[in-house]
């Protein structure tokens, strides 16, 4: 084991950076998209509900696999080259966000309705209630439920290895060919996963209990 | 719009059946595997055994924070170095058993704890043994408030069976791959039946679950 961390170094070293960066802007993206239409499933405005209701329930229930290799072979087809990791990190993104606006969606209705009322009564337009009184206290909520979204998240990176996306999981089975040894290869690249993943879901179970 | 006609013709179409079959059997047996391994999991690392409700509790959250495709990965390539060596279909079905039951088992054991003790405390002072109370009492009522994230987890199990294309299981996804590989103006029309198959069967479960916690509630 200590022959492949040598000898691979630069290789799982990039690959590990390859899958934090995929997942911290699949995140920051989908954070964005996700409230977004979180918020449009909660407006007055039936229409915004219906395309939300439509985007949500779509990508939630196509596998992220068919999501990124529709990227990463159609857009070429079509309109652009792009490269593996783009795609991988576009696919995430769409899909993450459709998770993501499920949980921000029932952190917003987790918010007593009394605050909204009040917040109107007083004077504030739909949008400035939502921006200002019931979102900071949605989000509350929310955090540990996002969290398990972020782990899950650098889980699915590794779907980056069907579109040669450099990412941990493609490095590990560059490394794995290589060194002809299969099993320690893989013992090496879960250590590395567990290295982001355990210590964010044990604190992430942390926040639950203290929050409940 | 010619496109779209050549490439649904019955031979594609028989053949993206034939994956979704695959897909679909894969998934079923998964899950039911899972199901089970799953709930002996959970109710483990519920009822606090020494020495082995942490053990297993460990590897339980070792596993669910590995990544689905590196287990796969595991089990195809992995385990032959140890002497077993799995088919494309039986890989994927332990790969999707070992990862899924941790999952379910964190479901289990967060759905019993949410039972409210008193029903325990009740149950036991009216004479039940505390494997009965369990069984009778609190396994019922747990189940109620489960449902939700189970079949939530169920079907992401289904769209997870898609990863084992990597390693040439005859699913939906790979058949998909090997229809659009001999003409690339299939490749539009391949990705959207498919869409639209992996959406209707992963849909269907979902509106089965909802129907379900309103019958049981």
């Amino acid at each position: 084991m200590i022959a492949i961390f040598h000898n691979y170094g630069g290789l799982l070293l990039q690959g590990f950076g390859q899958t934090l960066l995929c997942s911290i802007i699949a995140l920051l993206f989908s954070l964005i998209i996700g409230s977004m239409f979180a918020i449009f499933e909660v407006t007055p405005v039936k229409s915004l509900r219906v395309i939300a209701r439509v985007y949500i329930e779509v990508f939630r229930n196509i596998p992220l696999l068919v999501i990124t290799m529709f990227f990463y072979v159609v857009i070429p087809m079509f309109v652009t080259k792009i490269s593996g990791f783009a795609a991988g990190t576009v696919g995430l993104t769409i899909y993450t966000s459709a998770f993501i606006a499920e949980t921000v969606r029932s952190g917003i209705q987790s918010v007593d309705p009394g605050q909204m009322e009040g917040a109107r009564a007083n004077g504030l337009s739909w949008w400035q209630a939502m921006r200002h009184i019931v979102l900071p206290q949605a989000f509350r909520y929310v955090i540990p439920p996002l969290g398990n979204q972020f782990i899950n998240l650098v889980k699915n990176s590794s779907v980056l290895a069907f579109v040669a996306g450099f990412d941990l999981m493609y490095q590990g089975n560059v490394i794995a060919s290589d060194s002809l040894n299969t099993m320690t290869t893989y013992v090496v690249i879960g250590i590395l996963y567990l290295i982001i993943t355990l210590p964010l879901s044990y604190w992430m179970r942390y926040l639950e209990k203290k929050l409940a | 719009m010619k496109d779209f006609i050549n490439a649904y013709s019955w031979i594609n179409i028989h053949y993206l059946l034939q994956g979704l079959w695959i897909t679909v059997a894969v998934s079923v047996v998964s899950i039911i595997g899972s199901y089970v391994l799953g709930s002996i999991l959970g109710i483990i690392r519920y009822v606090n055994i020494k020495i082995v409700s942490p053990v297993v509790g460990l590897i339980i959250d070792i596993i669910r924070n590995l990544p689905l495709l590196l287990i796969i990965f595991f089990t195809y390539f992995g385990l032959p170095n140890l002497g077993f060596r799995p088919s494309s279909v039986w890989a994927t079905i332990i790969a999707l058993t070992v990862f899924e039951s941790t999952m379910i088992a964190e479901i289990v054991r967060s759905g019993i704890a949410a039972v409210d003790p008193g029903q325990m405390e009740g149950a036991r002072a009216n004479g039940l043994t505390y494997g009965q109370a369990m069984y009778h009492i609190i396994l019922p009522q747990a189940m109620k408030k489960m449902i939700p994230a189970l079949v939530s987890q169920f079907i992401s199990l289904i769209k997870d069976t898609s990863l084992a294309t990597i390693i040439v299981l005859p699913d939906l996804m790979h058949n998909a791959q090997i229809v659009y590989g001999q003409n690339s103006t299939y490749i539009l029309p391949m990705f959207l039946m498919i869409a639209i198959m992996y959406f209707i069967v992963c849909y269907a479960l979902s509106v089965l679950s909802r129907s379900l916690e309103r019958r049981m509630s």
